[in-house]
């Protein structure tokens, strides 16, 4: 098992270099940098020439964009991320870990809102469903989740905001906390506020992704509801109720705790479209303006965080495979 | 296919007419095994697939939806960047005497109609969904773009398939080096989030003045060399198991040549899977394009897509005020995923031999 773990990990190690390698080059061959951008206005009116913004991008080591000039990029990249310095941001003028850090809080909760709230509806929608199976309940449930999977986050979440916010004016169209509330609002207040806004993008997530779990689930018990302890169980006399909730249920929870691991990069790195739709500033909504503008650090980090969460879940998914499940072995 | 079809499947693909009257006349004269009718494999599976009515219901609205975008236009009659204009130039000329002095003077105030379009234009018998803010005709606009996001699907697809296939088979049959390599290359490609990459490859072309349509090509192209890993990791873990099975063994002794054993006896086995694949795969490339276009970096706005359509939800005005800019185009790419979604879970449960019903 430690070996097993080990060759893992270095291999885990060999994957992440390559995708770094992947992701430095194709960043930097972004044509939009940073600081041309910003730049721009003093380039255009005379208050700054040329010479001032190669000195600039020089500082950063972005003047240079043959071959060898994005190869030294890259290595002078790499020793400080080894180092566990992944840069400062050029947009926010701080270390990209620490606005990682600052902005990965709020995407956090919302995906684990959102995750807790698909596990206790799925889970027993999906046995419900396998227990029934093709009856008229499992047919309902299944074509239900099935037009919930084909929306588009996007769009789901526009024809809410639309809905909800605009029309009925429920809630609110996006953002964190509304402009209007009071300065002198209590924490109480401003969380509740801030709830208040984040019901629509929760409920998104949850709709676009409960779809899959249920089916998910739904395959798994009917696989155990033909094993044969199950047999062996009603066999035995017992109830329908205890052969499901005591045999099934449990068993058909050990494929699932795979799936749980490798929702790793989502639950971390946020959700960049349905951040960008409801506004929220979570750390989607910044890799995806640090992409926009340019900003490389930011971007690099991102990307390198989503890579490393990856890495990470398959290789739980596995471990966990084997922990629940004594008669899986890894080799 | 025949060899894995044929083993699952031998018994219950005798379709007995088993009704007691003909039964009874068939003791009578003649054999049973005449009346009985082998379904050949291909015929079995297409039995199962229009058994199922969600599959069947899939069919029917991805063929209304190629009718609606392919033939649709031709009954429109607006082009898809044809503007409705409203009124071209006018001149008004209005005199207006004034007296200075005991004269009279005369000044002309002319006022220049240009040509003016019927902008973001409400529901009329003219426009069954309205005009968007450049006046071209948003329902043929929307019959128009299906055009596209129907079809370049198939593109990436195809060209996914070929390559994980390629790639995992070579893997998973030679094993050893060449399958680390490459199974490393596929673990490598799969860590890369999609979505930035897209993002910033969109800015390189745009850079590289790659401007009109062909700009979504080159974006399905790389959505291609990202995506065929899954396709790669399919083939391999099929590939490896079935080399472990009786009639490779048989083909081996037999003495056939590696791509005779590869292209005849181990990728047909694989068939009925890439077919499921491919058909969700449509479904997710479609979801794709309208996530570019949303975004606002697939192809260029002015083209018609369903994904450009969309793109009028991103902005608030449009969103609030003129819900027939986008809703149309956000239903038809829901419908279509969810149709590829339907007759690929058909297509799954119709090949698959465990399935008895």
């Amino acid at each position: 098992m430690v070996k097993y773990i080990l060759k893992r990990l270095l291999l885990a190690v060999l994957i992440l270099f390559g995708v770094s390698v992947i992701l430095y080059f194709i960043i930097r061959l972004m044509p939009l940098d940073y600081f041309t951008g910003k730049f721009a206005t003093q380039m255009a009116n005379g208050g700054m020439t040329q010479e001032d913004l190669d000195r600039i991008l020089a500082i950063y080591g972005l003047n240079d964009n043959s071959f060898l000039g994005i190869l030294k990029g890259y290595w002078s990249w790499l020793t400080n991320f080894l180092k566990g310095n992944m840069g400062i941001s050029f947009q926010y003028e701080r270390e990209v870990s620490e606005v990682i850090k600052e902005r990965m809080g709020i995407s956090f909760s919302i995906s684990l809102v959102s995750l807790i709230l698909e596990l206790f509806i799925a889970i027993p929608l999906g046995i419900k469903c396998a227990t029934n199976q093709y009856g008229k309940f499992d047919y309902t449930v299944t074509v239900i989740c099935m037009v919930a999977m084909a929306f588009p986050s996007f769009f789901l979440g526009n024809i809410f905001i639309k809905w909800f916010a605009v029309d009925l004016g429920w809630f609110e169209t996006g953002g964190l906390n509304s402009s209007s509330l009071p300065t002198t609002a209590t924490g109480i207040e401003v969380f509740g506020d801030m709830i208040w806004h984040l019901v629509l993008p929760i409920l998104v997530m949850v709709i676009l992704d409960i779809g899959s779990l249920m089916r998910y689930t739904r395959t798994n018990t009917l696989e155990v509801l033909n094993a044969d302890y199950i047999r062996t169980a009603r066999a035995k006399g017992l109830s329908e109720g205890k052969v499901v909730y005591k045999h099934v249920f449990r068993n058909s929870l050990i494929p699932l705790i795979t799936v749980l691991a490798s929702t790793l990069p989502m639950l971390f790195g946020g959700a960049m479209i349905t951040e960008t739709v409801f506004d929220i500033p979570g750390i989607g909504q910044a890799a995806y303006n640090a992409l926009k503008v340019g900003d490389i650090p930011l971007a690099m980090g991102y990307n390198m965080f989503i890579a490393v969460l990856t890495v990470i879940g398959t290789l739980l998914a596995d471990i966990m495979y084997a922990v629940v499940d004594p008669r899986v072995k890894l080799k | 296919m025949e060899e894995e079809v044929k083993n699952g499947q031998s018994a219950a693909d005798v379709e007995t007419v088993s009704d007691k009257e003909n039964f009874n006349d068939n003791l009578h004269g003649e054999n049973l095994t005449e009346r009985a009718k082998v379904l050949s494999p291909g015929m079995t599976v297409l039995k199962r697939f229009f058994r199922s009515k969600l599959s069947v219901i899939g069919l029917v609205v991805l063929i209304a939806l190629f009718l609606f975008s392919f033939i649709g236009p031709l009954f429109s009659p607006w082009g898809a960047n044809e503007a409705d204009v409203k009124s071209n130039i006018n001149f008004t000329v209005t005199t207006i005497p004034y007296e200075v002095d005991g004269e009279i003077y005369y000044c002309y105030d002319v006022t220049l109609d240009e040509t003016t379009y019927n902008i973001l234009g409400g529901i009329s018998s003219d426009h069954i969904m309205g005009t968007d803010d450049s006046g071209y005709d948003v329902f043929t606009r929307l019959m128009k773009g299906g055009q596209v996001s129907l079809t370049i699907g198939f593109v990436v697809v195809i060209l996914e398939t070929l390559l994980g296939v390629l790639l995992g088979g070579l893997a998973g049959y030679f094993g050893k080096w060449v399958d680390q390599l490459i199974m490393r290359i596929v673990d490598v490609l799969s860590c890369i989030p999609t979505l930035p990459i897209l993002l910033i490859l969109s800015a390189i072309f745009e850079s590289l003045k790659i401007v009109d349509i062909s700009k979504l090509y080159y974006m399905m192209i790389v959505l291609t060399l990202l995506g065929w890993t899954s396709v790669a990791r399919l083939v391999r873990g099929q590939i490896l198991s079935l080399r472990e099975q009786e009639f490779m063994l048989a083909a081996k002794s037999s003495g056939l040549s590696t791509a005779k054993k590869i292209f005849k006896h181990l990728l047909p086995n694989v068939i009925p899977q890439l077919i499921v694949f491919m058909t969700l795969g449509l479904g997710s490339i479609i979801l794709y394009e309208a996530t570019l276009g949303y975004l606002g970096i697939g192809a260029p706005l002015g083209t018609a897509t369903w994904g450009n359509l969309i793109n009028m939800a991103s902005n608030a005005t449009y969103r609030n005020f003129y819900p027939n800019l986008w809703l149309g185009s956000g239903i038809c790419i829901t419908l279509a995923i969810l149709a590829f979604n339907f007759v690929g879970d058909g297509l799954r449960d119709a090949f698959d031999p465990k399935m008895k019903r």
